[in-house]
Protein backbone atom coordinates (compact mmCIF):
# COMPACT_ATOMS: atom_id res chain seq x y z
CA UNK A 1 0.00 0.00 0.00
CA UNK A 2 1.61 3.72 -1.12
CA UNK A 3 -1.05 5.84 -0.07
CA UNK A 4 -4.18 5.71 1.88
CA UNK A 5 -7.01 8.55 0.73
CA UNK A 6 -9.91 6.67 0.60
CA UNK A 7 -12.08 3.56 1.55
CA UNK A 8 -14.17 3.55 -1.60
CA UNK A 9 -13.14 0.98 -3.28
CA UNK A 10 -10.25 -0.68 -0.75
CA UNK A 11 -11.53 -4.50 -1.22
CA UNK A 12 -11.98 -6.15 1.76
CA UNK A 13 -8.92 -8.41 1.99
CA UNK A 14 -6.70 -5.04 2.45
CA UNK A 15 -9.55 -3.59 5.13
CA UNK A 16 -8.94 -6.95 7.00
CA UNK A 17 -5.33 -6.80 6.98
CA UNK A 18 -4.87 -3.44 8.53
CA UNK A 19 -7.72 -4.59 11.46
CA UNK A 20 -5.88 -7.49 11.94
CA UNK A 21 -2.28 -6.01 12.52
CA UNK A 22 -4.13 -3.32 14.73
CA UNK A 23 -5.65 -6.05 16.55
CA UNK A 24 -2.29 -8.01 16.86
CA UNK A 25 -0.69 -4.32 17.34
CA UNK A 26 -3.10 -3.34 20.52
CA UNK A 27 -2.40 -7.09 21.88
CA UNK A 28 1.44 -6.63 21.39
CA UNK A 29 1.37 -3.12 23.66
CA UNK A 30 -1.21 -5.20 26.35
CA UNK A 31 0.16 -4.31 29.86
CA UNK A 32 3.52 -3.00 28.73
CA UNK A 33 5.12 -0.04 30.23
CA UNK A 34 6.97 0.58 27.85
CA UNK A 35 5.00 1.08 24.85
CA UNK A 36 7.87 1.72 21.95
CA UNK A 37 8.50 -0.83 18.92
CA UNK A 38 11.33 -0.48 16.98
CA UNK A 39 9.48 -0.97 13.66
CA UNK A 40 9.86 2.16 11.80
CA UNK A 41 12.93 3.80 13.38
CA UNK A 42 14.71 6.09 11.20
CA UNK A 43 11.10 7.28 9.10
CA UNK A 44 9.96 10.46 9.14
CA UNK A 45 5.81 11.34 9.70
CA UNK A 46 4.54 14.90 9.08
CA UNK A 47 1.42 15.48 9.82
CA UNK A 48 -0.39 18.92 8.26
CA UNK A 49 -3.77 19.97 9.72
CA UNK A 50 -5.16 22.92 8.01
CA UNK A 51 -8.04 22.36 10.21
CA UNK A 52 -9.05 22.07 13.85
CA UNK A 53 -8.88 18.81 15.45
CA UNK A 54 -8.11 16.99 18.75
CA UNK A 55 -8.10 12.83 18.47
CA UNK A 56 -6.88 12.45 15.08
CA UNK A 57 -3.62 14.23 15.02
CA UNK A 58 -2.85 13.34 18.74
CA UNK A 59 -3.82 9.51 17.55
CA UNK A 60 -1.62 9.96 14.53
CA UNK A 61 1.46 10.87 16.75
CA UNK A 62 1.13 8.51 19.27
CA UNK A 63 1.10 6.01 16.33
CA UNK A 64 4.37 7.24 15.08
CA UNK A 65 5.85 7.87 18.09
CA UNK A 66 4.80 4.21 19.25
CA UNK A 67 6.37 2.81 16.38
CA UNK A 68 9.43 4.96 16.62
CA UNK A 69 8.96 7.38 13.64
CA UNK A 70 10.15 10.86 13.68
CA UNK A 71 6.79 12.95 14.06
CA UNK A 72 7.14 16.77 13.00
CA UNK A 73 3.52 18.31 13.45
CA UNK A 74 2.92 21.33 10.76
CA UNK A 75 -0.46 23.40 11.48
CA UNK A 76 -1.54 26.07 9.39
CA UNK A 77 -0.87 29.00 11.79
CA UNK A 78 2.61 29.44 12.79
CA UNK A 79 3.60 27.91 9.34
CA UNK A 80 4.52 29.53 5.81
CA UNK A 81 1.03 28.41 5.43
CA UNK A 82 0.21 31.39 6.98
CA UNK A 83 1.76 33.45 4.70
CA UNK A 84 0.03 32.67 1.71
CA UNK A 85 2.27 29.34 0.35
CA UNK A 86 0.16 26.96 -1.77
CA UNK A 87 -0.43 23.50 -0.32
CA UNK A 88 1.73 22.60 -3.46
CA UNK A 89 4.72 24.16 -2.64
CA UNK A 90 4.37 23.28 1.36
CA UNK A 91 3.73 19.62 0.63
CA UNK A 92 7.10 19.54 -1.78
CA UNK A 93 8.93 21.22 1.00
CA UNK A 94 8.07 19.06 3.07
CA UNK A 95 9.05 15.94 0.82
CA UNK A 96 12.21 17.61 -0.10
CA UNK A 97 13.04 17.95 3.99
CA UNK A 98 12.90 14.50 4.03
CA UNK A 99 9.21 13.26 4.60
CA UNK A 100 8.44 9.63 3.93
CA UNK A 101 5.00 9.92 4.94
CA UNK A 102 2.44 12.96 5.03
CA UNK A 103 -0.80 12.80 6.76
CA UNK A 104 -3.12 15.49 5.62
CA UNK A 105 -6.10 17.20 6.79
CA UNK A 106 -7.66 19.72 4.91
CA UNK A 107 -11.41 21.68 4.22
CA UNK A 108 -11.45 21.14 0.54
CA UNK A 109 -12.19 17.29 -0.75
CA UNK A 110 -10.06 16.10 -3.05
CA UNK A 111 -7.05 17.87 -1.19
CA UNK A 112 -5.21 14.36 -0.34
CA UNK A 113 -5.41 12.95 -3.93
CA UNK A 114 -3.96 15.63 -5.12
CA UNK A 115 -1.45 15.76 -2.78
CA UNK A 116 -0.53 12.10 -3.53
CA UNK A 117 -0.35 13.36 -7.33
CA UNK A 118 2.06 15.75 -6.36
CA UNK A 119 4.47 13.84 -4.26
CA UNK A 120 3.90 10.82 -6.37
CA UNK A 121 7.84 11.65 -7.43
CA UNK A 122 9.10 11.84 -4.09
CA UNK A 123 7.77 8.55 -3.25
CA UNK A 124 6.17 9.81 -0.37
CA UNK A 125 3.25 8.40 1.22
CA UNK A 126 -0.02 10.16 1.97
CA UNK A 127 -2.45 9.72 4.48
CA UNK A 128 -5.92 11.24 4.17
CA UNK A 129 -6.68 12.48 7.50
CA UNK A 130 -10.11 14.28 6.19
CA UNK A 131 -10.72 15.89 3.78
CA UNK A 132 -13.77 18.25 3.54
CA UNK A 133 -16.57 16.60 3.60
CA UNK A 134 -15.19 13.57 1.48
CA UNK A 135 -13.56 10.70 3.74
CA UNK A 136 -11.76 10.45 6.82
CA UNK A 137 -10.84 6.10 6.01
CA UNK A 138 -8.77 5.86 9.47
CA UNK A 139 -11.79 7.07 11.12
CA UNK A 140 -13.97 4.05 9.54
CA UNK A 141 -10.95 1.15 10.20
CA UNK A 142 -11.30 2.45 13.94
CA UNK A 143 -15.02 2.39 14.21
CA UNK A 144 -14.74 -1.07 12.61
CA UNK A 145 -12.35 -2.14 14.82
CA UNK A 146 -14.01 -1.36 17.70
CA UNK A 147 -17.29 -2.52 16.20
CA UNK A 148 -15.16 -5.84 15.73
CA UNK A 149 -14.33 -6.11 18.98
CA UNK A 150 -17.85 -5.44 20.78
CA UNK A 151 -20.00 -7.57 18.32
CA UNK A 152 -16.95 -10.45 17.23
CA UNK A 153 -17.49 -9.48 13.68
CA UNK A 154 -18.66 -6.41 11.39
CA UNK A 155 -19.92 -9.34 8.24
CA UNK A 156 -24.01 -9.04 8.66
CA UNK A 157 -24.47 -6.27 11.26
CA UNK A 158 -26.78 -3.66 11.17
CA UNK A 159 -25.31 -0.65 11.67
CA UNK A 160 -27.17 3.09 11.33
CA UNK A 161 -25.27 6.22 10.78
CA UNK A 162 -27.51 9.35 12.15
CA UNK A 163 -27.46 12.78 11.74
CA UNK A 164 -25.25 14.93 9.34
CA UNK A 165 -24.90 12.53 6.81
CA UNK A 166 -24.56 15.73 4.22
CA UNK A 167 -21.55 17.43 5.83
CA UNK A 168 -19.73 14.20 7.55
CA UNK A 169 -16.59 12.55 5.24
CA UNK A 170 -16.97 10.00 8.36
CA UNK A 171 -20.32 8.88 7.16
CA UNK A 172 -18.86 8.73 3.86
CA UNK A 173 -15.67 6.32 4.89
CA UNK A 174 -18.05 4.22 6.96
CA UNK A 175 -20.42 3.83 4.33
CA UNK A 176 -18.21 2.31 2.28
CA UNK A 177 -15.91 0.33 4.53
CA UNK A 178 -18.51 -1.10 6.15
CA UNK A 179 -20.78 -2.02 3.14
CA UNK A 180 -17.72 -3.90 1.72
CA UNK A 181 -17.02 -5.64 4.90
CA UNK A 182 -20.35 -6.75 4.92
CA UNK A 183 -22.51 -4.84 7.15
CA UNK A 184 -26.18 -3.65 6.46
CA UNK A 185 -25.85 0.45 6.64
CA UNK A 186 -28.89 2.27 7.25
CA UNK A 187 -28.73 6.33 7.48
CA UNK A 188 -31.07 7.90 9.83
CA UNK A 189 -31.02 11.40 9.15
CA UNK A 190 -33.70 15.02 7.55
CA UNK A 191 -33.54 15.01 4.48
CA UNK A 192 -31.71 18.22 4.14
CA UNK A 193 -28.82 16.68 6.01
CA UNK A 194 -28.68 13.78 3.34
CA UNK A 195 -26.64 14.23 0.54
CA UNK A 196 -27.84 14.44 -3.28
CA UNK A 197 -28.07 11.43 -4.59
CA UNK A 198 -27.93 9.27 -1.76
CA UNK A 199 -30.09 6.82 -3.51
CA UNK A 200 -26.94 5.77 -5.55
CA UNK A 201 -25.14 4.23 -2.39
CA UNK A 202 -25.39 1.01 -1.03
CA UNK A 203 -27.53 1.75 2.32
CA UNK A 204 -30.93 2.55 2.97
CA UNK A 205 -32.13 5.25 3.70
CA UNK A 206 -34.52 6.20 6.54
CA UNK A 207 -36.23 9.50 8.30
CA UNK A 208 -37.34 7.54 11.77
CA UNK A 209 -34.68 6.90 14.34
CA UNK A 210 -36.85 5.04 16.42
CA UNK A 211 -38.17 2.34 14.08
CA UNK A 212 -34.58 1.46 13.56
CA UNK A 213 -33.18 1.05 16.77
CA UNK A 214 -34.93 -2.01 17.85
CA UNK A 215 -32.92 -4.08 14.55
CA UNK A 216 -29.42 -2.87 14.94
CA UNK A 217 -26.70 -4.49 16.34
CA UNK A 218 -24.83 -0.72 16.59
CA UNK A 219 -25.35 3.09 16.09
CA UNK A 220 -23.18 5.43 15.01
CA UNK A 221 -24.14 9.25 16.07
CA UNK A 222 -22.56 11.72 13.89
CA UNK A 223 -21.84 15.49 14.88
CA UNK A 224 -23.69 18.20 13.85
CA UNK A 225 -21.35 20.36 11.97
CA UNK A 226 -22.55 24.08 12.52
CA UNK A 227 -19.50 25.40 10.97
CA UNK A 228 -20.37 23.95 8.01
CA UNK A 229 -24.21 24.80 7.70
CA UNK A 230 -23.76 28.43 6.12
CA UNK A 231 -24.90 30.09 2.94
CA UNK A 232 -29.03 30.50 2.78
CA UNK A 233 -31.64 32.32 4.92
CA UNK A 234 -32.06 30.14 7.31
CA UNK A 235 -33.44 30.86 11.13
CA UNK A 236 -30.47 31.93 13.16
CA UNK A 237 -28.31 29.84 15.21
CA UNK A 238 -26.92 26.48 15.18
CA UNK A 239 -28.18 24.75 11.77
CA UNK A 240 -28.65 27.46 9.64
CA UNK A 241 -31.31 27.15 7.07
CA UNK A 242 -30.66 22.95 7.18
CA UNK A 243 -32.31 22.71 10.82
CA UNK A 244 -35.72 24.67 12.48
CA UNK A 245 -33.70 24.67 15.73
CA UNK A 246 -31.04 22.33 17.80
CA UNK A 247 -33.53 21.80 20.04
CA UNK A 248 -35.95 20.03 17.01
CA UNK A 249 -33.37 17.85 16.00
CA UNK A 250 -32.15 16.89 19.09
CA UNK A 251 -35.54 15.28 19.79
CA UNK A 252 -35.72 13.66 16.86
CA UNK A 253 -32.55 12.65 16.34
CA UNK A 254 -30.64 12.77 19.17
CA UNK A 255 -29.97 9.73 21.04
CA UNK A 256 -30.96 10.33 24.39
CA UNK A 257 -31.34 7.55 27.21
CA UNK A 258 -35.08 6.60 26.01
CA UNK A 259 -33.62 5.69 22.98
CA UNK A 260 -31.03 3.86 24.55
CA UNK A 261 -33.77 1.82 25.95
CA UNK A 262 -35.20 0.81 22.42
CA UNK A 263 -31.57 -0.46 21.14
CA UNK A 264 -31.35 -4.12 21.82
CA UNK A 265 -29.11 -5.20 24.71
CA UNK A 266 -26.02 -6.31 22.69
CA UNK A 267 -26.27 -3.24 20.61
CA UNK A 268 -23.28 -0.19 20.79
CA UNK A 269 -23.31 3.21 20.83
CA UNK A 270 -20.45 4.75 18.54
CA UNK A 271 -19.70 8.98 17.93
CA UNK A 272 -16.41 10.11 16.22
CA UNK A 273 -16.08 13.07 18.28
CA UNK A 274 -15.97 15.52 19.29
CA UNK A 275 -19.83 15.12 20.83
CA UNK A 276 -21.96 17.97 21.30
CA UNK A 277 -23.72 16.70 24.38
CA UNK A 278 -27.49 17.43 24.38
CA UNK A 279 -27.69 18.09 20.76
CA UNK A 280 -26.71 14.51 19.08
CA UNK A 281 -25.93 12.42 22.17
CA UNK A 282 -27.39 12.75 25.87
CA UNK A 283 -24.43 13.05 28.58
CA UNK A 284 -25.84 10.12 30.39
CA UNK A 285 -25.46 7.87 26.70
CA UNK A 286 -22.15 9.04 26.31
CA UNK A 287 -21.12 8.31 29.47
CA UNK A 288 -22.71 4.69 29.74
CA UNK A 289 -20.87 1.68 29.24
CA UNK A 290 -23.10 1.01 25.91
CA UNK A 291 -21.32 3.75 24.26
CA UNK A 292 -18.13 2.74 22.78
CA UNK A 293 -16.50 6.24 22.64
CA UNK A 294 -12.93 6.54 24.57
CA UNK A 295 -12.92 2.68 22.96
CA UNK A 296 -12.71 4.10 19.15
CA UNK A 297 -9.96 6.48 20.55
CA UNK A 298 -7.71 4.21 21.92
CA UNK A 299 -8.66 1.92 18.70
CA UNK A 300 -7.46 4.87 17.03
CA UNK A 301 -3.88 4.73 17.82
CA UNK A 302 -3.64 1.14 16.93
CA UNK A 303 -5.38 1.51 13.72
CA UNK A 304 -3.09 4.87 13.09
CA UNK A 305 -0.25 2.40 14.04
CA UNK A 306 -0.79 -0.28 11.19
CA UNK A 307 -1.75 2.10 8.91
CA UNK A 308 1.76 3.40 8.88
CA UNK A 309 3.06 -0.34 9.36
CA UNK A 310 1.03 -1.64 6.30
CA UNK A 311 2.51 1.94 4.33
CA UNK A 312 6.01 2.31 5.77
CA UNK A 313 7.27 -1.01 6.63
CA UNK A 314 7.76 -2.76 3.14
CA UNK A 315 10.10 -2.62 0.52
CA UNK A 316 9.73 -0.12 -1.96
CA UNK A 317 6.77 -0.84 -4.92
CA UNK A 318 7.20 -0.29 -8.52
CA UNK A 319 6.24 2.66 -9.78
CA UNK A 320 3.82 1.73 -12.30
CA UNK B 1 10.94 -18.54 10.94
CA UNK B 2 11.03 -20.81 7.77
CA UNK B 3 9.22 -20.01 4.73
CA UNK B 4 5.71 -22.13 3.68
CA UNK B 5 7.17 -25.01 2.49
CA UNK B 6 4.39 -24.25 -0.23
CA UNK B 7 6.44 -22.38 -2.53
CA UNK B 8 5.53 -20.35 -6.27
CA UNK B 9 7.34 -23.18 -7.49
CA UNK B 10 8.20 -27.23 -6.97
CA UNK B 11 11.59 -27.61 -5.73
CA UNK B 12 13.84 -29.23 -7.94
CA UNK B 13 14.62 -32.21 -5.30
CA UNK B 14 13.05 -32.82 -1.88
CA UNK B 15 14.92 -35.06 0.68
CA UNK B 16 13.57 -35.94 3.75
CA UNK B 17 16.31 -35.33 6.53
CA UNK B 18 13.79 -36.37 9.79
CA UNK B 19 10.64 -38.38 9.90
CA UNK B 20 8.16 -38.05 11.88
CA UNK B 21 9.03 -40.48 14.13
CA UNK B 22 12.47 -38.73 14.31
CA UNK B 23 10.82 -35.71 14.70
CA UNK B 24 9.13 -36.90 17.71
CA UNK B 25 12.62 -38.77 18.93
CA UNK B 26 14.56 -35.36 18.85
CA UNK B 27 12.19 -33.28 21.10
CA UNK B 28 12.02 -35.99 23.28
CA UNK B 29 15.48 -35.78 23.70
CA UNK B 30 15.70 -32.22 23.57
CA UNK B 31 13.17 -32.16 26.82
CA UNK B 32 15.54 -34.06 28.37
CA UNK B 33 18.68 -31.84 27.62
CA UNK B 34 16.33 -29.19 28.98
CA UNK B 35 15.50 -30.91 32.31
CA UNK B 36 18.86 -31.27 33.07
CA UNK B 37 20.64 -28.30 31.84
CA UNK B 38 17.97 -25.90 33.85
CA UNK B 39 18.09 -28.36 36.68
CA UNK B 40 14.12 -28.12 36.40
CA UNK B 41 12.56 -28.64 39.62
CA UNK B 42 15.39 -27.67 41.80
CA UNK B 43 14.95 -25.63 44.55
CA UNK B 44 17.73 -22.84 43.65
CA UNK B 45 16.76 -23.15 39.96
CA UNK B 46 14.90 -20.16 38.24
CA UNK B 47 11.70 -20.65 37.16
CA UNK B 48 11.74 -21.08 33.02
CA UNK B 49 9.58 -20.40 30.40
CA UNK B 50 9.49 -21.79 27.17
CA UNK B 51 8.38 -18.76 24.23
CA UNK B 52 7.69 -20.36 20.74
CA UNK B 53 8.44 -17.93 17.71
CA UNK B 54 5.59 -17.97 15.15
CA UNK B 55 4.86 -19.58 13.22
CA UNK B 56 6.61 -23.33 14.09
CA UNK B 57 8.52 -21.98 16.93
CA UNK B 58 4.81 -21.79 19.00
CA UNK B 59 3.60 -25.30 18.43
CA UNK B 60 7.54 -27.10 18.65
CA UNK B 61 7.50 -24.80 22.52
CA UNK B 62 3.64 -26.73 23.01
CA UNK B 63 5.19 -30.33 22.11
CA UNK B 64 8.40 -29.45 24.36
CA UNK B 65 6.56 -28.50 27.67
CA UNK B 66 4.05 -31.66 27.00
CA UNK B 67 7.34 -33.98 26.53
CA UNK B 68 8.66 -32.04 29.73
CA UNK B 69 5.55 -32.42 31.62
CA UNK B 70 6.02 -36.30 30.69
CA UNK B 71 9.44 -36.88 31.42
CA UNK B 72 9.37 -34.49 34.89
CA UNK B 73 6.42 -34.17 36.18
CA UNK B 74 6.39 -30.02 36.17
CA UNK B 75 4.52 -28.19 33.74
CA UNK B 76 6.37 -25.38 32.07
CA UNK B 77 4.61 -22.48 31.19
CA UNK B 78 4.41 -21.48 27.58
CA UNK B 79 4.18 -18.14 25.36
CA UNK B 80 4.35 -17.07 22.00
CA UNK B 81 6.92 -14.17 20.55
CA UNK B 82 5.94 -12.19 17.48
CA UNK B 83 9.48 -10.69 16.49
CA UNK B 84 7.66 -8.98 13.18
CA UNK B 85 7.76 -5.76 14.37
CA UNK B 86 11.48 -5.93 15.16
CA UNK B 87 12.97 -7.57 12.27
CA UNK B 88 15.61 -5.82 10.17
CA UNK B 89 14.37 -6.84 6.90
CA UNK B 90 10.79 -5.46 6.62
CA UNK B 91 12.07 -2.97 4.17
CA UNK B 92 13.82 -5.67 1.76
CA UNK B 93 10.26 -7.52 1.32
CA UNK B 94 6.44 -7.03 0.90
CA UNK B 95 4.43 -6.73 4.00
CA UNK B 96 4.41 -8.89 6.30
CA UNK B 97 1.64 -9.85 8.58
CA UNK B 98 1.74 -9.73 12.09
CA UNK B 99 1.56 -13.47 14.23
CA UNK B 100 -0.10 -13.57 17.90
CA UNK B 101 1.90 -12.40 20.63
CA UNK B 102 1.04 -14.35 23.89
CA UNK B 103 2.62 -14.13 27.24
CA UNK B 104 2.30 -16.06 30.06
CA UNK B 105 0.28 -14.60 32.94
CA UNK B 106 3.12 -14.68 35.25
CA UNK B 107 5.36 -12.10 33.13
CA UNK B 108 9.28 -12.92 31.89
CA UNK B 109 10.91 -11.22 34.89
CA UNK B 110 13.63 -12.94 36.33
CA UNK B 111 12.46 -15.92 34.83
CA UNK B 112 14.79 -18.56 32.36
CA UNK B 113 13.35 -17.86 28.89
CA UNK B 114 13.88 -20.14 26.64
CA UNK B 115 13.13 -19.29 23.08
CA UNK B 116 11.98 -21.85 20.51
CA UNK B 117 12.29 -21.75 16.74
CA UNK B 118 12.27 -24.57 13.43
CA UNK B 119 15.18 -23.25 12.27
CA UNK B 120 18.05 -21.70 13.08
CA UNK B 121 19.97 -20.20 9.93
CA UNK B 122 21.13 -16.25 9.80
CA UNK B 123 20.06 -15.63 13.25
CA UNK B 124 18.73 -12.42 12.64
CA UNK B 125 15.25 -13.97 13.60
CA UNK B 126 16.92 -14.40 17.41
CA UNK B 127 18.21 -11.00 17.11
CA UNK B 128 14.72 -9.53 16.97
CA UNK B 129 13.54 -12.04 19.09
CA UNK B 130 16.41 -10.77 21.77
CA UNK B 131 14.91 -7.27 20.86
CA UNK B 132 11.63 -8.18 21.27
CA UNK B 133 12.05 -9.77 25.33
CA UNK B 134 13.99 -6.29 25.90
CA UNK B 135 10.96 -4.66 25.56
CA UNK B 136 8.51 -7.26 27.39
CA UNK B 137 10.33 -7.78 30.90
CA UNK B 138 13.78 -8.72 31.97
CA UNK B 139 14.47 -12.24 32.45
CA UNK B 140 17.17 -13.86 34.48
CA UNK B 141 18.66 -15.56 31.45
CA UNK B 142 17.86 -16.52 27.70
CA UNK B 143 18.76 -19.60 26.37
CA UNK B 144 17.80 -21.22 22.36
CA UNK B 145 16.61 -23.94 21.52
CA UNK B 146 16.27 -25.01 17.71
CA UNK B 147 14.95 -28.59 16.19
CA UNK B 148 17.40 -28.10 13.08
CA UNK B 149 20.77 -26.06 12.54
CA UNK B 150 21.76 -25.43 8.96
CA UNK B 151 24.47 -23.08 9.33
CA UNK B 152 25.25 -19.95 7.57
CA UNK B 153 24.81 -17.48 10.80
CA UNK B 154 25.16 -13.70 10.09
CA UNK B 155 25.15 -13.07 13.99
CA UNK B 156 26.91 -14.01 17.17
CA UNK B 157 24.45 -16.41 17.56
CA UNK B 158 24.32 -20.11 19.12
CA UNK B 159 22.02 -22.61 20.31
CA UNK B 160 21.93 -23.94 23.38
CA UNK B 161 19.79 -27.00 22.63
CA UNK B 162 19.79 -27.94 18.82
CA UNK B 163 17.60 -31.11 17.59
CA UNK B 164 19.90 -31.82 14.45
CA UNK B 165 22.59 -29.66 13.14
CA UNK B 166 22.44 -29.90 9.22
CA UNK B 167 25.00 -29.04 7.03
CA UNK B 168 23.34 -26.97 4.05
CA UNK B 169 25.09 -24.52 0.71
CA UNK B 170 22.87 -21.25 0.74
CA UNK B 171 20.98 -22.41 -2.14
CA UNK B 172 18.97 -25.11 -0.13
CA UNK B 173 16.05 -24.35 2.08
CA UNK B 174 14.86 -26.58 5.05
CA UNK B 175 11.57 -26.82 5.90
CA UNK B 176 10.12 -28.08 9.30
CA UNK B 177 6.68 -29.65 8.62
CA UNK B 178 4.49 -29.64 12.10
CA UNK B 179 1.04 -31.32 11.80
CA UNK B 180 -0.30 -28.20 13.67
CA UNK B 181 0.68 -26.37 10.88
CA UNK B 182 0.92 -28.44 7.92
CA UNK B 183 -0.02 -32.15 6.95
CA UNK B 184 2.76 -34.63 8.67
CA UNK B 185 5.40 -34.48 10.81
CA UNK B 186 8.99 -34.03 8.75
CA UNK B 187 12.40 -31.62 8.37
CA UNK B 188 12.66 -31.67 4.64
CA UNK B 189 15.75 -30.15 2.22
CA UNK B 190 14.90 -28.61 -0.90
CA UNK B 191 17.06 -28.02 -3.67
CA UNK B 192 15.69 -25.86 -5.96
CA UNK B 193 17.14 -25.24 -9.77
CA UNK B 194 18.38 -21.06 -10.32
Amino acid sequence: MKHLLVTEGMDAATATAILDTAAQLKQTLLGREVKKLPTLRGRTVITMFYESSTRTRVSFEIAGKWMSADVVNVSSSGSSVGKGESLRDTAQTLAAAGADCVIIRHPASGAAHRLAGWLAEAGTSVVNAGDGMHEHPTQALLDAATLRERLGDVDGKRVAIVGDVLHSRVARSNVHLLTTLGADVTLVAPPTLLPAQVERWPVTVSHTLDAELPSLDAVMMLRVQAERMHGGAGPAGPGGNFLPSAREYSIAYGMSERRLELLPEHAVVLHPGPMLRGMEIAAAVADSPRAAITQQVSNGVHVRMAVLYHLLAHEEEAVA
Amino acid sequence: MTPPPSGATEPAERRELLSAGDVARTVARMAHQVIERTALGASDAPPVVLLGIPTRGAPLAARLAARIADFAGIDVPTGVLDVTLYRDDLRRRPTRPLGATALPTDGLDDHLVILVDDVLYSGRTIRAALDALRDAGRPRAVQLAVLVDRGHRELPIRADYVGKNVPTSRSEEVHVLLTETDDRDAVVLDRRDL
